[in-house]
């Protein structure tokens, strides 16, 4: 199972992305379990809306913190997300 | 007592909510208490969802409607919608029996994240059984349901040995049913479970041999099905780390709204458990004698105390100790550093005679008469 580039990419109906204020984290939550999440982990999902592929996912993201050189950490990342099952593509 | 005052008190993360003791089923391995019938009582709707308000504010967020039987309770729909809109994963933690369609269907309205439906077998003949009720068909039918209406759903199957030599068509019925995990729940000898440990403690060669079917399975379904295996602790040579550590992540309340650090305490002596209705979630939390009664490890005694692994488990789960020591201070005998680790090596052999005999004792059933019975 590996990221398709012309695909986009949503976050999985059978988890649940939230803040949480005491531990001041987002979490990924799901049956039974939870992960907490990094800031940048968290970005990265949150713009797992269905809309965007890969590049246009790294490209609103270079764009939101100014910078550029994100594609290997973005599509690293969502390829353990995947695998993980938190996200998903149609 | 020990329990440091200057220790580091972390927030709640679990809340396991046991709305009540009544069960449709009398599995003879319930967690419950044996004496559950002495504590029938049941706390309101408006107390629970004062419980949830304020465990969530401390930061509790996995929250699991668990029992007995959850679904016995009228309010259920109205607590778990109250669960939602304050922010908690709400899991349903159900036999099945008694699900209806409608039932699902208004319970994911209300903002249910989860159902995991516990099947006692993958036949029906030792499924009805051991559930000691006429329930294989309807749950099998509910696990459809479940994912009809989008839920993920978590397969239960408590092993022991009645049913260990299942596990291949276990594994096949999940994979079938379309659970999206499967727990292989080892039985953990407590309550009902301790009470019938001869009959229901598999040898050592038939927990390798389905272990090794297990692990061969996950492979096969990697991807499409989670099968997480809770470990049999009596075939270990050290302890589980119970509870992720006493009052450090984990609030039960049982159905009469006493508070718990794990769903066995209540049998430990002297801890004096408060009630919700007594005090706040936080205070019990942060101030009760029972939650700080084994935080830290002041209150540990050797080998445990200068062990270097104490960190990682704790020193084991502190009710096995005093169920099988008879000293709750004492290190969890499954441990082979433990002076006590004799007695794990007898319940098997003895558990081992009981399976090669020709005059089995029958299992006791947990329902209410042999709870009056046995407590």
């Amino acid at each position: 199972m590996t990221l398709n580039p012309e695909l986009t990419i949503n976050f999985s109906p059978m988890h649940r992305l939230q803040w949480e204020e005491v531990q001041q984290k987002d979490v990924i939550l799901y049956p039974e379990g939870m992960v907490e999440l990094n800031q940048s982990s968290a970005e990265i999902l949150k713009l797992c809306d269905g809309s965007r592929t890969l590049e246009q996912l790294v490209t609103a993201l270079e764009e939101k913190f100014s910078t550029s050189g994100l594609t290997n950490d973005i599509s690293n990342f969502l390829e353990d997300a995947l695998q993980n099952g938190w996200i998903q593509q149609p | 007592m020990a329990g440091s005052n200057n220790l580091k008190i972390t927030p709640p993360r679990w809340l396991l909510a046991e709305l009540t003791y009544k069960c449709p089923l009398q599995c003879p391995y319930c967690s419950n208490p044996l004496d559950y019938s002495k504590h029938s009582s049941e706390i309101s709707t408006k107390d629970w969802k004062r419980v949830l308000t304020q465990a969530r504010k401390m930061g509790a967020v996995q929250l699991g409607f668990s029992g007995g039987e959850p679904l016995t309770r009228q309010d259920l729909p109205e607590l778990v919608q109250h669960a939602r809109t304050h922010g908690f994963y709400s899991n349903l933690i159900t036999s099945g029996y008694g699900l209806t369609e409608e039932k699902i269907i208004q319970l994911k309205e209300a903002g249910l994240d989860h159902i995991q439906v516990s099947i006692q077998a993958s036949s029906q003949e030792l499924n009805d059984h051991i559930a000691g009720t006429e329930s294989f068909e309807s749950k099998k039918q509910v696990a459809h349901l479940v994912k009809k209406h989008g839920y993920p759903m978590v397969l239960c199957v408590v092993i022991h040995r009645e049913n260990i030599h299942q596990m291949t068509q276990i594994l096949e019925m999940a994979e079938e049913l379309g659970a999206d995990y499967l727990e292989l729940a080892n039985t953990q000898y407590y309550g009902w479970a301790h009470k019938n440990r001869d009959l229901l403690l598999p040898t050592k060669e038939q927990f390798e041999e389905a272990e090794v079917i297990a692990q061969a399975y996950k492979e096969k379904v990697a991807g499409k099905m989670k099968i997480y295996y809770v470990i049999p602790d009596f075939h270990e040579d050290r302890p589980k780390a119970c509870m992720n550590g006493w009052g450090t992540t984990f609030l039960t309340i049982a159905p009469d709204g006493v508070a718990l650090p794990c769903h066995s305490a209540r049998d430990l002596p002297g801890l004096e458990c408060p009630n919700v209705n007594d005090y706040s979630i936080e205070e019990i939390w942060n101030e009760s004698k029972t939650f700080n009664f084994f935080r830290g490890n002041e209150w540990m005694k050797e080998p445990c105390r200068s062990c270097d692994e104490k960190e990682k488990d704790f020193g084991g789960c502190r009710c096995q100790a005093y169920m099988l020591t008879g000293d709750m201070y004492k290190t969890d005998p499954v441990c082979i550093k433990s002076p006590d680790h004799h007695v794990i090596q007898e319940a098997l052999d003895s558990a081992r005679t009981s399976a090669f005999s020709n005059d089995e004792k029958p299992l006791i059933f947990r329902n209410s008469k042999n709870s009056k019975k046995y407590s």
